[in-house]
């Protein structure tokens, strides 16, 4: 098995750019990410790339190059991105190849993600006023604050950190801080949520060139290292998005099995990681992903969160860049912003939200439909 | 006017006495809703159709404050005449939790470990001129 390095990574601004097709934005953040790297689509020998709504990736090299790579369209839910990036580290890792590119980018039409159900004998489902990934995140959050007494000013916290974050992150979408009275007093959309509480679709792309470990130093001085590269799918007994039912029994949803699965590829537990970014679709999810992630004990996020231990200056920063909170949810370039954000921590590149200390090192987590999870864990 | 269900595969009894119809495994006793033939518990694929539990306990609940998107709803899409709703997992004991709409779309009137009961809501009316419902669930008067 081969060490997995990153060597360039490359980022079309996230937000709404009317005019701009999403294979433009993925088309931007491949050209960034090699001239990041040093190199040239022509050395590539493969790529994943994932979209979910703005066209098959592949058909890029119209654009970026005939040259005969490998290209794979990967297209897996919310855990899109990560499949591409766990793609492209399991095809260095195995020796098939020294280099090549994992992509992604997306382009939503407005408001809450519309479900379809057709074809699968659910049509009754999304008719009937269900089927919507709000209402399962406002009802996973309120059963947690009731089993672990978060507050909902917790929840309101999570996002004015987001959207003060964002406000010092060039790429972002949101860049405009919140009070905690605005985020409690915007519309309520799913009961204890709030609208600034949640993240939109939004666009956006992230490319990230990957090469085998030992080549690394021949494209920068900062090569940052994947040391582990899971996705897991859910189990019987979880509590999934998109469920018309539940088992009564429970088991522990795909984050957590990722998420240990992670830590025992790199050898390292979570009390060794720097700093994380967890999928924050609205923030009680950040609240209960930390505890997912093995970062605390369930409840222990109130006082936490309520000391500042997850801001940028604090004991363990969480979404750094904004999250998705502040940047949007583009699915196919969602998990890959994520590593995007840890490499520029690791190099000491983040500028005025640079995390203190030199962190060494970082987790990214996804989650989402129909229940799936991909971690990676970086260190310089 | 008549009642019709919105899908009467999933919900039958349609006016009068509203039941769910899900599945049970024989091999595990495994409970599913809506009714599919693949056991997600043991992989058998043997699941045989039951009417559920028309009682339950509130599990989890939320409010949907905004107008879903139409399609799929068929509902009031209507911002100047949509109200919220609540919705819920409610949990049939020995069953399955099913996701359902709740009649009650006011927070302070909601708790986890309510006792429930199986009743419809209506959604809209069809090109024949009946009343398109769904189910939904109640508190009891044991509340
Ligand atoms: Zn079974």
């Amino acid at each position: 098995m081969h060490d997995v390095a990153i060597v360039g990574i490359g980022m079309h601004e996230f937000g709404r750019h009317d005019g701009v097709s999403g294979m433009d934005q993925g088309v931007v953040a491949v050209r960034r990410a090699l001239a990041d790297a040093g190199t040239q689509w022509e050395d590539l020998e493969f790529a994943f790339g994932g979209s979910k709504d703005a066209g098959s990736p592949d058909t890029m090299v119209s654009r970026l190059g005939l040259t005969g790579l490998q290209f794979i369209n990967v297209h897996n839910g919310c855990a899109t991105g990560g499949s591409a990036l766990i793609s492209s580290y399991n095809a260095i890792r195995s020796g098939t190849f020294e280099i090549g590119i994992a992509l992604g980018f997306d382009k939503h039409e407005r408001g809450a993600f519309r479900v379809r159900t057709r074809g699968d004998n659910l049509e009754w489902y999304g008719e009937s006023g269900m089927a919507l990934t709000t209402q399962f995140f406002g009802m996973k959050i309120n059963r947690y604050m009731h089993d672990y007494g978060i507050t909902q000013n917790t929840l309101a916290k999570v996002s004015t950190k987001a959207f003060r974050n964002g406000a010092l992150n060039p790429m972002a979408w949101r860049r405009k801080p919140f009070s905690e009275e605005e985020v409690l007093e915007s519309t309520m959309l799913s009961y204890p949520l709030t609208q600034y509480m949640f993240c939109s679709p939004g666009e956006g792309g992230v490319a990230l060139v990957l090469v085998r470990a030992d080549k690394a130093k021949e494209y920068t001085d900062s090569p940052v290292y994947l040391k582990s590269c899971v996705v897991k799918s859910r189990r019987f007994g979880s509590f999934e998005v998109f469920s018309p039912h539940l088992a009564n029994e429970f088991s522990e949803g795909p984050t957590v099995d990722a998420s240990k699965a992670a830590f025992e590829m790199a050898g390292i537990g979570p009390e060794e990681i720097d700093i994380a970014q967890l999928q924050d679709t609205e923030s009680g999810a950040e609240v209960m992903h930390m505890a997912e992630n093995g970062f605390c004990e369930h409840g222990e996020q109130e006082s936490m969160i309520q000391n500042g231990e997850t801001e940028i200056d604090g004991k363990f920063p969480v979404n750094t860049d904004g999250g998705c909170l502040a940047n949007g949810e583009p699915i196919g370039a969602s998990g890959l912003r994520q590593v995007y954000e840890n490499v520029l921590q690791l190099r000491g590149d983040a500028g005025e939200r640079q995390v203190p200390g030199d962190p060494c090192t970082a987790y990214t987590h996804v989650y989402g439909a129909p229940g799936i999870s991909g971690v990676t864990i970086l260190s310089r | 006017m008549s009642q019709v269900s919105v899908q009467d595969t999933v919900l039958t009894g349609i006016p009068g006495e509203p039941r769910l119809i899900g599945g049970k495994c024989p091999d595990c006793d495994n409970h599913v809703f809506p009714m599919q033939k693949d056991c997600p518990k043991c992989t058998g694929d043997q699941i045989e159709k039951v009417e559920l539990s028309t009682k339950g306990i509130l599990w989890t609940w939320t409010i949907q404050g905004f107008p879903p998107k139409a399609p799929p709803y068929i509902g009031e899409t209507d911002p100047e005449n949509f109200e919220a709703y609540g919705v819920g997992y409610v949990e049939l004991p020995g069953e399955v939790k099913v996701e359902a709409r709740l009649t009650e779309n006011d927070p302070t009137r909601l708790r986890v470990g309510m006792e429930m009961e199986l009743t419809v809501v209506p959604l809209a009316i069809d090109e024949e001129g009946n009343e398109v419902v769904t189910f939904a669930f109640r508190p009891t008067e044991n509340n």
